[in-house]
Order: C-alpha cells, then sequence, then structure tokens
C-alpha cells in the first residue's frame, strides 16, 4: 500500500485540452499514471494524446465508472467551479494544480471535501507521487525513486530539493505529496502524517515546512501525540522579514506568528529532527532509521 | 489587499453599518470646509495603509474649522511609519459611551471563517487577547451556511451583551459578515465600534483587506493594484507587471530562483554562510530566457546588490531557457557582477552545455552555490 494514489488510481484530467493540460497528461501518461479521461467544457468529443474530451465530469463518469481521481489545471477563475464539480462527482481524490483561486472560494470546498470525506490536495500544489506507481502532478519524475520515505510539503521546487537528497542518498519514498502553497489548502500536516503512520510501506516520514500559519506547530503537537514513526523537517524562509509575502500567499509572517523560529522550537519540542538545510536530510535519516 | 480607512467605511455604509458623518480632504482648505460643513468639533485622520495611526501622531482633534486648518497643514505630507499621507478623514467628533471590538477573520487551520467580539475595544486586540483572553468571544462559522442571526446574538452574548445592545451589536455583526462576505475579505473589523452617550452604535474606524485572489471579481480594486496604488516599491512594481513576485530586502546578495519555497530555502542558505539577501524573487513555473533576463534585469537595478545567486531546479522550468537568459544578460552587463549559479533539473544536459560555450561557471548543488556566493561578495571566507 501506498497513501492516497497506486497503480490502480483511476485519472480524469480537468482541463485537458490547455497547454499545461496537455502537457502534463503526456508527462503523467508516460510516467504510468491511469488517465482514462479529460474535461473541458465546449470541447467534448476531441481527444489529447488519445484520451477522449467530455464537456463534464457527468459524461466522463458515465463513461467511465472507476474514475476516482482527478487532477485540475483550469485557470484560477474557473478552478473553484471544477473542484466543485469533482467533489459533486463524488471523486475520491482531487489534485488542486491551480494557483490564485479565491479564499473564500476554498474555504467552502474545503469543507465540502470534508464533509464527504474527498481528499482535496492543494490548491497551488506540485501534485502527488507514489514512486514508479503513479504520478498525479506536474513534478520532475526522475527525482523521484521508489522507497519508504513518506514526504509531506508546502512547497513545489523545495520538495524536489529535498527529493533529490534523498533519492541520492539511498532514501525513496513511499509517496511524496505536495499539500500547496496557499494559505486555505485541502488537507493540513496532520491528514498526511495520520496517513503516514498506518501506511505500513512508510518508516519514516520527512515533513518540508515554510514560515505563515500554525501549520507546523500544530503538527508538532499532533507528532508529539500520536506519531511513533521518525520525522525530520526543514522550515524555509529563517530569514524572512515581517509582513511581506514570500512568493507564497500563505507564506507571510505576522507579528509574532508564522516565524520560522516558532515552528522549529515547536517541532524540537515535539522530538523532531529540524535540520538547516535541504541537504542534512541523509544525515539526519541515518540517524534515526 | 488593504483597503484605506474611508474606503472601508463606503463598503460598510453600503451594507447599512453606521458611520460618522464627514469625508476625505486633500488639502487644508478642504479640511477647514468640511469642518465647516459639520458644525461640531472634528477628528482628522491621516489615510495611510498602516497600523498605529493615532500612537504616530496621526489623529488629531480640533475645535474649530480654523484650527482643522492648521492641523491638516500639519498633518498632510508628514510621514508614518514610511507612508507619505497625501489624504485625510475629516469627521465630527462622538460622545463616547463605550467601546467595543468585532471583526470576522479567516481562521487558516480550521478553514472556516471566525467572528470575534470584545467588550474592550479601541486597543489593540492582540494585546487583549493576550491579556484578557477571557474579555474575547470567538465564533467559528460554516462557511457553507454563512453567519446565521442567532449565531450573531450567541457572539454578542458570549462577549457579554445584553437587552438592546444584544440586539444592536447582532444587527451590527450581521452587517460586518455581509461586509466580508461580499467583498471576499481576508479580515475586517470595526475598532472601535462606538456607543455614543445617546446609545448610538457608531463605526469609528474601519478596516478591511481583500483577498488578491479574488481583484478579478473587484474590477475597482484591480484597477487600483494596476495603476499601482497599492504600497509597492518601483522594482517591486516591475516585477509585478511581468508576473514575478520580487520582494526587496536588505542585503546585498541578489537571488533568483524558480518556485517560492526554494527561493526562501536559498535565502536561508546564503544566511547560514553568512551572507544576507537582497531580495526574493521567483521567476514562477516555466518561466522563459526572457524572463530569466527580466529577472537579472530587475534584480542588478538595486543599487546594493554586489552579487547574484541564481538557483534554478527545472521542473516544469527547463535549464536551456534559464541558461538561454543567463547568457543574454550577461552580454548586456555593463560591468562584471560575481554570480553563482546552480542549474539542475529539465533538460539540465543542454543548460549546461550553453553556459559551458559562453564560458559562464556553475554548480549542481543550492549549498555550493551558496557558499560560492557569499565567498565572492564578501572578499573572504564565508561564516
Amino acid at each position: 500500500m501506498t497513501v492516497l494514489i497506486n497503480d490502480k488510481t483511476q485519472v480524469v484530467v480537468q482541463g485537458i485540452t490547455g497547454r499545461e493540460g496537455q502537457f502534463h497528461t503526456r508527462a503523467m501518461i508516460e510516467y504510468g499514471t491511469k488517465i482514462l479521461a479529460g474535461t473541458t467544457p465546449g470541447k467534448g468529443g476531441q481527444e489529447v494524446e488519445g484520451i477522449p474530451v467530455f464537456d463534464g465530469l457527468i459524461e466522463a463518469k458515465e463513461q467511465f465508472p472507476s474514475i476516482n481521481a482527478s487532477i485540475i489545471f483550469v485557470p484560477a477563475r474557473f478552478a473553484a467551479d471544477a473542484i466543485n464539480e469533482a467533489l459533486d462527482a463524488k471523486l475520491e481524490i482531487i489534485v488542486a494544480i491551480t494557483e490564485h483561486i479565491p479564499l473564500h472560494d476554498e474555504m467552502k470546498f474545503v469543507a465540502l471535501a470534508r464533509q464527504q470525506g474527498s481528499y482535496i490536495i492543494g490548491p497551488n500544489t506540485p501534485g502527488i507521487i507514489s514512486p514508479g506507481k503513479c504520478k498525479l502532478g506536474i513534478m520532475p519524475a526522475h527525482v523521484f525513486k521508489p522507497g519508504r520515505i513518506g514526504l509531506i510539503s508546502r512547497s513545489g521546487t523545495l520538495t524536489y530539493e529535498v527529493a533529490a537528497s534523498l533519492s541520492e542518498a539511498g532514501f525513496g519514498q513511499s509517496t511524496a505529496i505536495g499539500l500547496g502553497g496557499d494559505p486555505m489548502t485541502g488537507m493540513s500536516f496532520i491528514d498526511a502524517l495520520k496517513l503516514f503512520e498506518e501506511d505500513k510501506e512508510t518508516d519514516a516520514t520527512v515533513l518540508i515546512g515554510e514560515i505563515g500559519g500554525r501549520a507546523e506547530e500544530n503538527a508538532a503537537e499532533y507528532i508529539q501525540e500520536h506519531t511513533t514513526k521518525p520525522v525530520v523537517a526543514y522550515i524555509a524562509g529563517r530569514t524572512a522579514p515581517k509582513g511581506k509575502r514570500m512568493g507564497h500567499a500563505g507564506a507571510i509572517v505576522s507579528g509574532k506568528s508564522g516565524t520560522a523560529d516558532s515552528k522549529i522550537a515547536a517541532l524540537r519540542e515535539a522530538g523532531v529532527t529540524v535540520i538547516e538545510r535541504p541537504i542534512d536530510v541523509d544525515e539526519a535519516l541515518q540517524t534515526l532509521l | 489587499m488593504r483597503q484605506f480607512e474611508f474606503e472601508a467605511k463606503e463598503a460598510f455604509r453600503k451594507v447599512g453599518l453606521s458611520i460618522p458623518r464627514g469625508r476625505t480632504a486633500q488639502s487644508s482648505d478642504e479640511a477647514e470646509e468640511i469642518a465647516k460643513e459639520l458644525a461640531c468639533p472634528v477628528i482628522l485622520k491621516v489615510q495611510v495603509l498602516a497600523g498605529g495611526r493615532g500612537k504616530a501622531g496621526g489623529i488629531k482633534r480640533a475645535k474649530t474649522p480654523k484650527e482643522a486648518r492648521v492641523i491638516a497643514g500639519k498633518l498632510l505630507g508628514m510621514e508614518i511609519h514610511g507612508h507619505r499621507v497625501k489624504r485625510l478623514l475629516v469627521e465630527e467628533c462622538l460622545d463616547i459611551a463605550k467601546e467595543i471590538y468585532v471583526g470576522i477573520t479567516v481562521d487558516r487551520e480550521k478553514r472556516k471563517p471566525v467572528a470575534i467580539c470584545s467588550g474592550m475595544g479601541g486597543v489593540d486586540i492582540e494585546k487583549v487577547a493576550e491579556e484578557h483572553p477571557e474579555k474575547i468571544a470567538r465564533l467559528t462559522i460554516n462557511p457553507l451556511m454563512g453567519m446565521r442571526e442567532f449565531e450573531a446574538r450567541r457572539l454578542a452574548k458570549a462577549a457579554g451583551f445584553n437587552g438592546r445592545e444584544l440586539l444592536n451589536l447582532s444587527r451590527i455583526i450581521m452587517q460586518l459578515w455581509r461586509v466580508f462576505s461580499d467583498n471576499d475579505a481576508e479580515l475586517t473589523e470595526i475598532n472601535p465600534l462606538i456607543v455614543t452617550t445617546d446609545g448610538k452604535f457608531m463605526a469609528a474606524d474601519a478596516r478591511l483587506n481583500v483577498d488578491d485572489s479574488s481583484l478579478f471579481r473587484h474590477k475597482s480594486l484591480m484597477e487600483r493594484l494596476e495603476k499601482g496604488v497599492a504600497e509597492l516599491t518601483e522594482l517591486e512594481l516591475r516585477a509585478r507587471e511581468v508576473g514575478m513576485t520580487y520582494v526587496e530586502l536588505k542585503g546585498d546578495i541578489g537571488i533568483i530562483g524558480n518556485g517560492a519555497g526554494l527561493v526562501m530555502a536559498t535565502m536561508d542558505a546564503v544566511h547560514y554562510y553568512g551572507g544576507k539577501p537582497a531580495n526574493f524573487l521567483d521567476v514562477g513555473g516555466g518561466a522563459t530566457a526572457d524572463r530569466m533576463t527580466q529577472a537579472l534585469d530587475i534584480v542588478l537595478s538595486h543599487p546594493d546588490v554586489k552579487g547574484v545567486f541564481i538557483n534554478i531546479l527545472g521542473g516544469i522550468t527547463r535549464c536551456d531557457e534559464m541558461a538561454n537568459g543567463i547568457v543574454s544578460s550577461q552580454k548586456n552587463l555593463r560591468q562584471e557582477v560575481p554570480m553563482a549559479i546552480r542549474l539542475i533539473g529539465t533538460r539540465e544536459k543542454e543548460g549546461a552545455e550553453i553556459l559551458r560555450k559562453a564560458n559562464i561557471p556553475f554548480l549542481e548543488t543550492m549549498d555550493a552555490a551558496a557558499r560560492l556566493i557569499v565567498e565572492k561578495t564578501s572578499g573572504g571566507k564565508p561564516t
């Protein structure tokens, strides 16, 4: 077992006819991801990479009832609608790549997802990958290797940085989840930690956090109480000034809250090994495992 | 995007919230005129996008129109927390019996709106939360249903209000909810909400921060952003125009990378070796050679920059594109600027080849490049 996705995951691509949609559909198919259908309103009947395109999810599901996951490449102002459409179709896993979705829309679809037990990964995420089995995202696949480390991150390229360090050191990954860089994401560190704790193919978890919010502090509390597997953490933005958004809408230090120091202190308190540089992840895991 | 007080009050007025009589002035003549119209003592408030205006001397009372004129002359042009005062709000003075706090914001961890109310208004609410947590009532709102009237009453009751005040306050909380939801707010608050000596409720101050991602459905704010009225530096505006995130910092090492998290980690790596980042610049995903050239141009326009660290880990971004961008900017550079380049990921072989041909050295790890740039810019050993 891996976390959330595996070689049986059946995928629909929402926004498949756009530039990004087409490009990543091809890359995911090459990786072995089972993509059955795509949607773009008004473009039903076309094909992308041999995949049939439908106007809406209802038609796609009628034709392919086994679809249980979606990946979304829809522009920001239409993306909330696409996520709601996926929730309406009762898909279990919804990966929202799109950045800059309005906060109020995010609150609504996250609440709806939690009500019905669907997982939203993102928004503003590189996606999720179970190396060697399934890639539902835009990450460069070659930096990920199959293995037994769970990876959870709020960032995109920084995830690749750490994954590359891990793979180089011989620590492959069971699953890598990009939670997303927005202030409001479908999944929290805690949701992901829970899944890795239960996963028999994961021995340890690497958590990549950044400034802003209290997600890492909450994760620390959870780890202290509930996690038996070792956790290594890296926090980006130690040198970020107050009140400035560091690229991600969620990455902002306001007043005393959201600082790297507060997150590092909370994680250390909970027994987590906090590393100062991504390359230190190798040594940290060697010591722990 | 933070709104000026007078703009927030306009949003309040639209939903029927009571605000003091008055309007904005951009000259002392205008301030005097408004004070005459109001025919009562007035309060003059600087309109800048910063908190703590009162403490900084930006809020003054005037008993007569003449006095208003003199004070306005002093306030206009003044600098408050680095913001030049261009506009004042001139309003009637209120006879205050009570000051209340009401606010609605987003609880990031619960992923829901939260409404907050306290009988201790008029002071910094975060301080009240620290010193008198029992004086603050909170209510989490289901985003799918929105705030309901009984919830507003429950909140007002929890904050210690009864009778007529309870009814008045809960009506105001409902109105504030409308401000929050109509404007895609990240935060809206009334602090203080004043109860006058004759029992009227009035929003003496107003705050409204609108979610930047929602601006496409708030056209007038979008225009303001495009005109650059928001508080950004010239270089920050230039970066925004081309769709890159650039934040100015206080150091001397320029930072360029792809992806917000990676750029933050790059800043931290520079700091780890004793260097100081001059900026944060994220070229974004899938950037082309042109964007790299623009990015370098922006970073090098800052007079403090002594060297640049370019950190590219290509996913959807291609290393060959980035390398071409670097090469073409190097051709245009007047003087030699120390650089450390780290380039790996998608099409790294092609990228490496391009740099090699142009005789531009590069490295494969972030750590080595961080050490190198600190060495090159400090003229000594990294710490």
